[in-house]
């Protein structure tokens, strides 16, 4: 069947749903109240884009009109169904909602005026009133707010009306301008000579260097660049054989360069955060071998860390608890390293072993469960004499390798060992992924029964999965160990893991580069558990968006950024059947069956 | 159930040896722990007691002591009882663990400091007009958690239905991470307190016949106590004798063919997730009027163990979600000082948690079914 050529219908400006959209106005004023309402404007308000118009706090608002407005304006195509022309029709629509949505917000600030609900909501306060009030009056406040609201709805909704090429083009400009702004503390440290010329005194750029950054992007991704590097990303795609072998081997050359390269010209700051990426990174390669690859949802992924941790400390630190008896040796960092695999294997086994008979979401709680115990133990006063209690064990040593030494001080350092087990662990990950391991433990995900009837060994199989997740997990925390130079209980929280986890998820379940990409993105931007990111403001909310992003991506896209090619079609497997019947490659009867199971 | 027969099909594996060596030591430790907890209750100065505890004898556990940890144990198993019911009931309707159904119960026990707090403040937190605060507080905690639930379902579960199993689980574990931190944002991080109880109802009150006393209970705990139990009555009463727990059932049983019946199954999920929710809110504030204070990871370990309590009395069962409340209530209550203490453990108070995870490893390697046995949905019997 091919699609029907259908013309455009065009409709009137008033022709919409206007009670949907009323809905959708209201949405966005929950939203816009509730970001309000949890201390975001505030506590960004700080931070500085371009000044002196924008602050973090600002943006931290008017993102929502905006997607709003385009989200307002998305219609469904169908094959064979007229689509409406594009045209004042959207920019009605957008306009209401936005509209509605800042009356929400204008509520609140005549709301906040006449009660006094401080008692339970900390941020009802004078400070969030001065914010939505631009500093000015309760009046200004209340009138600005829908009118903004409904000019940024207005804005997103028109971005269905230009031609693509403008489309892209402007929210470049945008996106590139906003990323300048937000990446000050990272791009003054990469390039110092930048920081007089684009920022401001107090950080921020300035108006004039906003505008010019802005120029530049539009020019640069209007005369095509953009398109190029697609059409270069399709073709290397669509390449076979040597060609694609060779382009492999270049692009993985490029990259391995720039990240051995770029750490030696950068500050600390940044040094410091590629460690704290490098860190996180491994273990979440590690769960991407356990859940993307295995598709067993382990929630207590950070035992392994903490004892991949702890090991090494014990084995290395002279602070280690008074019980140990005397043959449990002190070891330089590589020797303790060994036993520190050694160890995370064996517990891993241990945890495997009573948890992979059970059912999907039972795993979960037990694993969860086990989590806590071992980090309970850690903590508790009956292994105080071996791992010193909420104290933890101090002064571990840096690793020595004759050369460097690797400590927390030298965050360089760190991120060059981290590099080097990164490296293993992604061949180790690539390999087993092609293997005919990695092939089990795929076709485990997909249907464990189908895979054991067709003769894998499933037990064995998500035991292995297991055992390589804990050691990959235990170079992390052996890394970890000597970066921090001390080992506590609280830096092993159940937090960690559904950190890494929300790593894994966004970055693309079951695939090397989306796990790197995800690492990059959440972690370099909005920090680890307790290490921040480049937002290092966000500090206070990064959980919370953790949590969102983590809601939304199951609902909108749970192959994640980067995508498995054979786990999204998992994932969206019936509307992959539909195309395909709709194509005409099934026949009815197949059909039915398939969508069913 | 697959697991017995993969057992008994493919022959004992390594694995399988190393789960009854799991399975023997765990229940050793229980066994050797009870007898030398008898043992120390009849003879401090026993050997083994001496050899345990460094060379002095143990100290004895006293009658009082022991029933006041029966009946702390208890009256938070009820709260736990209460919890499992909206795991239960979820797991049984849908199939997967609602992981956020911890937080409902944490938006429960804040939303009755609220309350508890404005009724203070207007002074109807003592004497007799307690009674009518206390009741419009365990009303207003009660809709709360349900429209909390209610709209969970809406926003993050319903679109997910249909898709495999992990991706709702997932979802949840946002879910419960998202409250939680909107909590910790919205009304500040702090631990919260309620204001105190009315001293009619704080104060240790004797039940026995005549001069035989059998237990002294807080009033809090006879009325925790009580709650649960009549929540739990109407409860059974609803899904077994209305009509609309009759749709639950159904749906329970077989989605498809409930439809197919004439059973709307969009309404009788949100009714599922709704009487969850309700049966969480009333037991959050219990847990306020109990311990009175509150924190916004409040919900999450008594989420957890809530969990483990369903898993043990058997999940898709209500009384057996209520019984292994109850029991686990009991068993982290007691086992830390009745098991761990008299083989030598020190500062067993901080390994409560624990021993909970424990027992849930215990019951899913010993009995997978729980105690009760699981009525799972057509679906998840396959």
């Amino acid at each position: 069947m091919t699609a029907e050529q259908v013309d455009e219908v065009t409709r009137g400006p008033f022709d919409f749903d206007i009670r949907g959209s009323m809905r959708r106005g209201l949405l966005l004023g929950l939203g816009l109240v509730f970001i309000s309402l949890a201390g975001l404007p505030i506590g960004l308000d700080t931070r500085i884009l371009i000044k002196p118009v924008l602050s973090l706090g600002y943006l931290s608002l008017i993102w929502l009109p905006f997607i709003s407005g385009w989200a307002s304006g998305t219609e469904t195509v169908l094959d064979g169904v007229a689509t409406t022309k594009r045209g004042a029709r959207d920019l009605v629509r957008g306009g209401l909602v936005g509209l509605i949505g800042g009356a929400c917000l204008s509520l609140l600030v005549l709301l906040m005026n006449w009660f006094d609900l401080r008692d339970p909501l900390v941020n009802w306060a004078p400070p969030l009133s001065a914010i939505l009030q631009f500093d000015r009056s309760i009046a200004f406040g209340v009138l600005v707010w829908p009118l903004l609201s409904a000019v940024l709805s207005c804005a997103g909704a028109g971005l269905h009306i230009i031609t693509p090429k403008i489309r892209s083009a402007t929210l470049s400009a945008v996106l590139f301008t906003l990323a300048m702004a937000i990446f000050e503390t990272f791009i003054v440290d990469v390039a110092d000579f930048l920081d007089d010329k684009l920022y401001g005194q107090n950080g921020g750029l300035t108006v004039m260097s906003a505008i010019v950054v802005a120029c530049l992007a539009f020019t640069v991704s209007a005369i095509g660049l953009g398109r190029r590097v697609a059409t270069a990303r399709v073709n290397y795609q669509q390449s076979t054989g040597k060609t694609k072998a060779s382009q492999t081997t270049m692009l993985i050359a490029i990259a391995a360069i720039t990240v051995v390269v770029v750490p030696m010209i950068t500050g600390k700051i940044t040094q410091e955060l590629f460690a704290n990426i490098g860190i996180f990174l491994l273990l979440a390669l590690g769960l991407n071998i356990v859940v993307g690859l295995a598709g067993i949802l382990d929630l207590g992924y950070v035992a392994f860390f903490a004892v991949g941790g702890y090991t090494t400390a014990v084995l290395t630190s002279p602070n280690r608890g008074p019980d140990w008896p005397s043959w449990v040796p002190t070891l330089p960092w590589w020797g303790a390293l060994l036993v520190t695999i050694a160890i995370s294997g064996l517990v891993g086994l241990f945890i495997g072993a009573p948890v992979i008979r059970m059912r999907g979401d039972y795993l979960a709680i037990v694993t969860l469960g086990f989590g806590e115990i071992i980090r309970i133990l850690f903590l508790s006063d009956w292994l105080n004499g071996y791992f010193n209690g909420a104290q933890g064990i101090t002064n571990v040593p840096p690793a020595d390798f004759g050369i460097i030494q690797v400590k927390g001080t030298d965050p360089r350092s760190v991120f060059y060992l981290v590099l080097v087990f990164a490296a293993i662990s992604i061949y180790v990950s690539w390999r087993l992924e092609r293997s005919r391991v990695g092939r089990a433990w795929m076709a485990i995900r997909e249907d464990e029964s189908v895979a054991e009837a067709m003769g894998v060994n499933t037990v064995n199989m998500k035991l292995m999965a297991f055992v390589v997740g804990a050691i990959l997990a235990s170079f992390s925390g052996a890394v970890f160990a000597a970066k921090v130079g001390s080992i506590f209980p609280t830096s092993f929280l159940i937090l960690v893991s559904i950190i890494i986890l929300v790593v894994v998820i966004v970055g693309g379940m079951g695939n090397i580069i989306g796990v790197i990409v995800g690492s990059i993105v959440l972690i370099g931007v909005l920090g680890g558990p307790k290490q921040p990111g480049l937002l290092a403001e966000f500090s206070q909310y990064k959980l919370l968006i953790y949590g969102a992003l983590l809601i939304w991506m199951m609902l909108r896209r749970p192959e994640g950024l980067v995508p498995n090619v054979r786990r999204s079609r998992e994932l969206h497997q019936e509307e992959f059947l539909q195309d395909a019947w709709l194509r005409g490659e099934i026949d009815d009867d197949a059909n039915t069956e398939e969508v069913d199971s | 159930m697959t697991t017995a027969m993969r057992g008994s099909g493919a022959g004992r594996t390594n694995v399988d040896r190393f789960l009854t060596v799991i399975k023997v030591v765990l229940i050793g430790v229980i066994v050797i722990g009870l007898l030398a907890f008898i043992a120390q209750q009849i003879s401090p100065g026993n050997g083994f007691a001496k050899w345990t505890h460094d060379g002095e004898a143990a100290s004895r556990l006293t009658g009082a002591q022991f029933k006041g940890l029966v009946v702390s144990g208890l009256s938070q198993g009820a709260m736990y009882g209460l919890i499992a019911l909206g795991y239960s009931m979820v797991y049984g309707v849908l199939g997967f663990i609602n992981f956020a159904h911890g937080e409902v119960f944490m938006v429960g026990a804040f939303t009755g400091f609220i309350m508890a707090n404005k009724f203070d403040d207007a002074g109807w937190w003592d004497g007799a007009i307690f009674i009518p605060a206390v009741l419009i507080t365990i009303l207003t905690c009660t809709l709360v958690a349900m429209a909390t639930a209610v709209i969970m379902e809406r926003v993050a579960y319903r679109p997910l239905r249909g898709s495999p199993r992990i991706i709702p689980l997932i979802t949840s574990i946002g879910v419960s991470f998202f409250i939680q931190n909107a909590v910790i944002l919205l009304f500040g991080a702090g631990a919260k307190s309620y204001p105190s109880n009315p001293d009619w109802l704080q104060d240790a009150r004797t039940l026995g016949v005549g001069s035989f006393h059998i237990v002294s209970l807080k009033g809090t705990q006879i009325v925790v106590i009580l709650v649960a139990a009549a929540s739990m009555y109407g409860l059974w009463h609803f899904v077994e004798r209305t009509k609309t727990g009759k749709a639950m059932r159904a749906v329970a049983e077989d989605k498809e063919i409930a439809s197919l019946m004439g059973i709307n199954v969009n309404r009788t999920i949100v009714t599922t997730f709704a009487v969850g929710g309700a049966m969480a809110g009333i037991a959050g504030i219990l847990w306020g009027l109990l311990f009175r204070s509150v924190i916004a990871t409040t919900g999450f370990l008594p989420g957890i163990k809530a969990f483990t309590a369903a898993v043990v009395g058997g999940v898709g069962n209500l009384g057996g979600a209520m019984a292994g409340g109850v029991s686990l209530g009991a068993a982290e209550a007691l086992a830390p000082l009745t098991l761990l203490e008299p083989l030598g453990v020190n500062g067993v108070s901080q390994l409560r948690d624990a021993v909970a995870f424990t027992l849930l490893i215990l019951v899913l390697l010993v009995k997978p079914t729980g105690l009760f046995g699981e009525r799972l949905s057509a679906e998840d019997r396959a």
